[in-house]
């Protein structure tokens, strides 16, 4: 299957699912949407819903290349785009004497290509999934790059010249909401947010993910943390990544292991293990 | 000539059409009687009925400006009925005309106005604004609240920073050397990396949350710090503002937008619990479980209150100690803490300064300079 096929909502949400991802309809109609469309998709969610694994399962499914940019704080255009190979510009210099022209040592050979780059010049014939992951680590100024990066699918490398990509990679932006992106680059964006599964979605993903794993564990896992989803009174709420490590902690340790014994694959603040203990959230399940 | 005489009388009219509406507390400034000028221009103005829609549209913002527009209008242009003869605005004298552009409230106006009118609110003289440093908010006038503003706004651009993993290029010998730039000037020396340079660290504004307490015991002191809040969210990136009483409401966006008493309306709109009970606990308990991903990471909490908390001990305790580990500084404002008896005998007080790591008084400019200066340094 190549990017051209995911040309229906079903097709998206099969395409996800062939790599174990079920994805609710909205959001295989926000992925089907950001490949008809050519714009790119920015997924939020809380922490462990699988916003970065969308990007995986769609560039796997389809036979595209993923290309990631993880954001960081600092990020600039010489992590994200490119950077000169400086160390060995240098004793290119000092090899040749002086006899060095600018243009010889600005050229591709020196030239460090980062992922952005990357996703630009790829070869038109192999298409491309650009993950930038936690865009909002990233501070305004490299947001604003990106607004204009993805507007034109475009950079300039002052000594090369503008570079243009020969077709627009599929683009999925994720953000933790650490801090608000600018309106712009939303306004940009196609938007989903990415809520906890349903339960039924929630045992089907686990089913999926982890061959081998019982109804009984599937069950007792997804109500589990559906339990403490609901509780309302915890700092951090576990995810569809911690019901899945549960649900392989049972897996190894039995059945009927004890969901307290356990709970610290779910839950890692202090306050909030001691808080579902003493108030018995788990009790019966 | 005729024409001049005209578009003074229409100056006239619109000045007093802007000064009535301010009286009733609606917000028109010369800009908007400017762009009056040119909508009256861009429709028939022959046509009463035109000329009234073009100018509801210019002058009013809101649904509540229009019955104000409206009777407004009634006063400065009466009942429709067109005044016959000379005009009655051939005489006047050239610097009335003169005046009245630039004056909010004209000389003379169809109907007298009201004291309030009066728009002259910016401090006359240093020395008036150092009256107000160490005046109690509580005390303030409407006058003096807003010639403190410009003051607050000054105050409001100075907050934390802290230091980026970006880098820019520095003279001084330092954390890593500039290659980018040692390979260009080596282009010019044959070669030869002669000149060294360095790059350095840069600082960036490190993330500010402030949460102010509106309950009923901080209403005199609440419009003010409220101004704070608008001036620090305008003035700098990575602030987020709160407002709380029994529950905690995010006011940043309402607070957003240069047009300060816009913000201030917006946010006392947004927050439902203005000047009733207090719940500290439980308003933090909602900052940091619906967010905790703004207040954590390094960021520096001001919590605005007098720690009159009617809500349970414990839980306030508890919410302090989560908040205190998650954030980078917890600054505790309190007003009456400028009172020279002050102890913290307050049950909310006594349970949270074991866990703040500065408690000031949060009364006056002075102190709120106090808190600028502490910021600075964190």
């Amino acid at each position: 299957m190549s990017l051209t096929y995911v040309g229906s909502v079903e097709e998206a949400s099969e395409a996800l699912a062939s790599q174990g991802y079920l994805a609710g309809r909205p959001l295989a109609l926000a992925v089907h949407l950001a490949v008809a469309l050519d714009q790119p998709l920015l997924l939020e969610g809380e922490a462990g819903v699988g916003k970065t694994e969308v990007a995986r399962a769609l560039a796997a499914a389809t036979n595209a290349r993923l290309i990631r940019l993880q954001c960081h704080e600092g990020i600039d255009v010489h992590h994200a785009v490119y950077d000169w190979d400086y160390p060995r510009q240098l004793l290119a210099l000092r090899a040749a004497e002086g006899g060095v022209d600018e243009g010889q040592l600005f050229s591709r050979r020196f030239l460090l290509r980062r992922p952005l780059l990357d996703a630009l010049e790829a070869d038109p014939g192999e298409p491309v999934v650009l993950l930038i992951d936690e865009i909002d680590r990233a501070d305004d100024e490299f947001e604003a790059f990106l607004l204009e990066f993805l507007a034109d699918f475009a950079v300039t490398i002052p000594e090369l010249g503008t570079i243009s990509a020969a077709r627009p990679p599929v683009v999925v932006l994720t953000s933790n909401r650490t801090r608000e992106l600018h309106d712009a680059l939303k306004r940009r964006c196609l938007y989903h947010w990415i809520d906890y599964p349903s339960a039924e979605l929630e045992r089907a993903i686990v089913h999926a993910r982890i061959p081998g794993v019982s109804e009984a564990i599937a069950s007792r896992v997804v109500t589990a943390v559906g339990r403490l989803r609901e509780h309302g009174d915890l700092y951090k709420l576990p995810g569809v990544g911690e019901t899945l490590v549960w649900a392989r902690a049972l897996l190894a340790l039995g059945e009927d292991a004890d969901l307290y014994e356990t709970l610290g694959v779910a839950l890692k603040v202090h306050e909030d293990v001691e808080r579902v203990t003493q108030r018995g959230v788990l009790d019966g399940v | 000539m005729a024409y001049e005489q005209l578009s003074d009388a229409v100056s006239h009219q619109l000045g007093a059409l802007g000064a009535s509406l301010r009286v009733q507390g609606s917000r028109v400034g010369l800009g908007e009687l400017l762009t009056a000028h040119r909508a009256l221009e861009a429709v028939d103005c022959t046509s009463r009925e035109d000329a009234r829609l073009a100018l509801r549209a210019v002058l009013c913002s809101e649904r509540g400006d229009l019955a104000k527009f409206e009777r407004a209008f009634w006063e400065v242009f009466g009942d429709g009925r067109v005044p016959l003869g000379p005009s009655p605005f051939d005489d006047l004298s050239e610097e009335a005309r003169e005046a009245l552009p630039h004056a909010g409230v004209p000389a003379t106006g169809p109907r007298p106005l009201e004291q309030e009118a009066d728009p002259t609110a910016v401090p006359a003289a240093w020395s008036d604004v150092e009256l107000l440093r160490h005046k109690d908010f509580a005390t303030y006038t409407d006058l003096e609240m807003a010639a403190a503003r410009e003051l607050i706004a000054r105050l409001a651009r100075r907050g934390p920073t802290r230091v980026s993993r970006r880098t820019r290029p520095s003279r001084r010998r330092g954390h890593e050397p500039d290659l980018r730039r040692m390979v260009r000037g080596s282009l010019r020396t044959a070669g030869e990396p002669i000149e060294r340079v360095w790059r350095a660290p840069s600082r960036r504004p490190r993330p500010l949350v402030l949460a102010l307490d509106v309950s009923g015991s901080m209403t005199p002191y609440a419009r003010m710090l409220l101004q704070y809040l608008h001036a620090s969210v305008a003035a700098r990136r990575r602030v987020e503002a709160f407002a709380f009483g029994t529950r905690l409401t995010r006011i940043t966006h309402e607070l957003g937008g240069r047009d300060h008493d816009r913000a201030l309306e917006r946010a006392a709109e947004a927050v439902v619990d203005f000047s009733g009970g207090t719940r500290i606990g439980a308003a933090l308990a909602a900052l940091n479980r619906d967010h905790g991903r703004r207040v954590g990471r390094g960021a520096v909490i001001v919590i605005l209150s007098d720690g009159w908390d009617r809500g349970d001990p414990e839980v306030l305790a508890l919410e302090m100690a989560r908040l205190r580990r998650s954030a980078h500084r917890l600054v505790w404002l309190n007003p009456l803490a400028a009172h020279p008896e002050f102890a913290p005998l307050t049950r909310g007080m006594k349970t949270a300064i074991p866990h703040t790591d500065e408690l000031l008084a949060g009364n006056s400019l002075a102190s709120l300079e106090q808190l600028a200066v502490i910021l600075e340094e964190i």
